[in-house]
């Protein structure tokens, strides 16, 4: 009953099943909406930022999607709580790089840490969107796109 | 297995075993495992002999058509109009002239839905549709409505998925244009009653525009008989090239239509003053037409036509009464879509997994399935969906294929419920 993936590792099912930060946070200091219209995942992150320091101090989700949209979400909210927004960015161009396959975490320098979890998306170039979301939704929310993102 | 699961070994009408032969990619491996290829809704597969005529055509045929007046040209031209003498017979159509090449039917609905709107669309008219219909019969004539200030109905669907035809007539009045809807739909395989459809819209004197993009490949077809004004296909639904496709129109209509596409061959004359127009069906088909797809196109007709097209439509029925009976075996699997006359494609959702990771564990074993909403999103919000994994059948599928299939299902369950 199992499959030669390196897909749905068992963190990825994991969170899936149990996504961590899954709910609203009321006064968020930031928020943004994000759709994948292809597959219908459908996602909201909020974010509440400290204003001097750029300290992300708390981050959460809510939304629906398929067991890599959930999963991405939910890693990303963990890995990120309490750090800067800088490193938020930076983070998302790596992931982002890393599942295009653009980078390999076994060889180039990155500080991707578990969110490597989701490195064998890039055998999968119709799922990397699935993985992506939560990110472009992350940095809809810093840029303030009250419109929403949306990845087509 | 259960007893309702044995009804088509032995099938005598196709010999799917020497059928497969036919079709080079089915012997091909995915990710190690044989390809179980089950995605015919949204193309298929070609079978060896379209492969070598399309070849042999570009290698010791291949000349323009309509141009020139030497013996490539010549040639080319006589195959290029046989075939659409076969598309007509294909489908039932009085005169070959009727058929009018496109690159498919997406292009077939816009060039209807632009041409006859711009004829006979005005304020206040009304177009109908349904709410089970390919985003290629939606959003052309959405496009029409608003720019003719025209609207737009949708006849709605029962929980089965099949058209509620009093509501239909309550629709219809003396308001109504056109009427477009699908023969098959592609989100869930119902099987419309386009005769009756065409009969209740021509008493209030509507036109109709059935998009045969599913039904081509799977039926007999007689567009006389069922009476509609235009009927649309896709090659690369029906075994052939992708690019070429077209519509059926009834002439004395095409002949009123003002063209979509201009440019060069679809002209009596031009000055640059004032150009006239050619006739149809050469008015609408300005350019250098996809010649070699056009050829392909006519050798897939010939083997369908071999084949016999009650014994593609008896076979495929029969994969979906198996097919059906596994997945109702399924905890945990709903089938979206339940008409009473259906064709054979199975839209299903798996309660335990979204459809996306459902088709790439599929992939695992070999399987190719659709994920999605089959460019159908009206109809996945009328089921409350936000998308469904489709397994959609040809004659060249076989019963064990559909096991495998339920047993991957099987197995992503338990694995997505650990
Ligand atoms: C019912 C239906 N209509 C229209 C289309 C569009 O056909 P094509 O993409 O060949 O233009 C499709 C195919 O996806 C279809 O299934």
């Amino acid at each position: 009953m199992s499959y030669d993936n390196e897909l749905y590792q068992q963190v990825i099912l994991d969170h899936n099943r149990k996504p961590r930060n899954f709910r609203e946070i009321k006064d968020a200091t930031h928020s943004c909406h994000g759709v994948n219209p292809l597959c219908g995942d459908d996602i909201t992150v909020y974010l509440d930022v400290d204003d001097g320091e750029g300290v992300i101090n708390d981050l959460s989700f809510q939304g629906s999607g398929c067991a890599i949209s959930k999963a991405s979400t939910s890693l990303m909210t963990t890995f990120l709580k309490g750090k800067k927004i800088d490193l938020a960015r930076k983070t998302k161009e790596e992931f982002h790089k890393m599942i295009l396959g653009e980078l390999d975490p076994e060889i180039d320098e990155h500080s991707l840490g578990k969110l490597t979890l989701f490195m064998g998306i890039r055998e999968y170039p119709s799922r990397t969107k699935c993985a992506s979301l939560a990110w472009h939704t992350l940095i809809g929310a810093l840029d303030k796109k009250h419109e929403g993102v949306s990845t087509e | 297995m259960s007893e309702s699961n044995t009804v088509v070994t032995g099938n005598p009408v196709i010999d799917v075993d020497k059928i497969r032969q036919d079709f080079p990619i089915l012997s091909t491996t995915v990710r190690g495992k044989p390809l179980i290829y089950l995605d015919n809704g949204a193309t298929t597969h070609k079978p060896l002999r379209v492969i070598e005529r399309v070849r042999k055509f570009d290698a010791e045929e291949y000349g323009t058509v309509r141009r020139g007046a030497y013996k490539l040209c010549e040639h080319s031209t006589q195959l290029y109009e046989g075939v659409r003498k076969k598309v007509a017979d294909f489908l039932g159509a009085e005169k070959q002239g009727e058929i009018v090449f496109t690159s498919g039917t997406t292009q077939a609905i816009n060039l209807v839905a632009y041409s006859f709107g711009k004829r006979f669309i005005e304020k206040d008219d009304e177009i109908i549709i349904s709410n089970i219909e390919h985003h290629a019969n939606t959003v052309p004539w959405q496009i029409v409505c608003e720019e003719r200030g025209a609207k737009l109905k949708v006849i709605p669907v029962n929980d089965d998925g099949e058209l509620v035809m009093e509501e239909y007539e309550k629709l219809l009045s003396n308001k109504t244009r056109m009427v477009a809807v699908n023969h098959v739909s592609n989100a869930l395989g119902t099987i419309n009653p386009v005769k009756e459809i065409t009969e209740k819209a021509h008493a209030v004197g509507a036109r109709v525009l059935i998009d045969g993009a599913q039904s081509t490949p799977h039926m007999k077809l007689d567009v006389q008989e069922i009476g509609c004004d235009f009927y649309t296909f896709s090659g690369h639904k029906m075994y052939a090239p992708s690019g070429i496709g077209g519509v059926y129109g009834k002439m004395d209509l095409w002949e009123e239509l003002p063209p979509y596409v201009t440019g060069g061959d679809m002209i009596m004359q031009v000055t640059l003053e004032k150009t006239t127009y050619a006739k149809p069906p050469a008015r609408f088909e300005a350019g250098t037409p996809p010649i070699t797809q056009v050829i392909g196109l006519g050798e897939a007709i010939d083997y369908l036509n071999e084949i016999g097209m009650d014994n593609i439509a008896a076979y495929e029925n029969s994969l979906l009464e198996y097919g059906t009976s596994l997945f109702n075996d399924i905890d945990g699997v709903r089938i979206i879509g339940n008409a009473k006359n259906k064709a054979a494609l199975i839209s299903f959702y798996v309660e335990a997994a979204h459809p996306h990771d459902v088709v790439t564990l599929l992939d695992q074993d070999g399987i190719s399935c659709r994920g999605g909403h089959h460019c159908a999103q009206p109809t996945m919000i009328r089921f409350g969906v936000p998308a469904t994994t489709r397994a959609s059948m040809a004659f060249y599928n076989k019963t064990e294929e559909l096991d495998a299939l339920a047993e991957s299902i099987k197995k992503c369950i338990r694995f997505f419920s650990a």
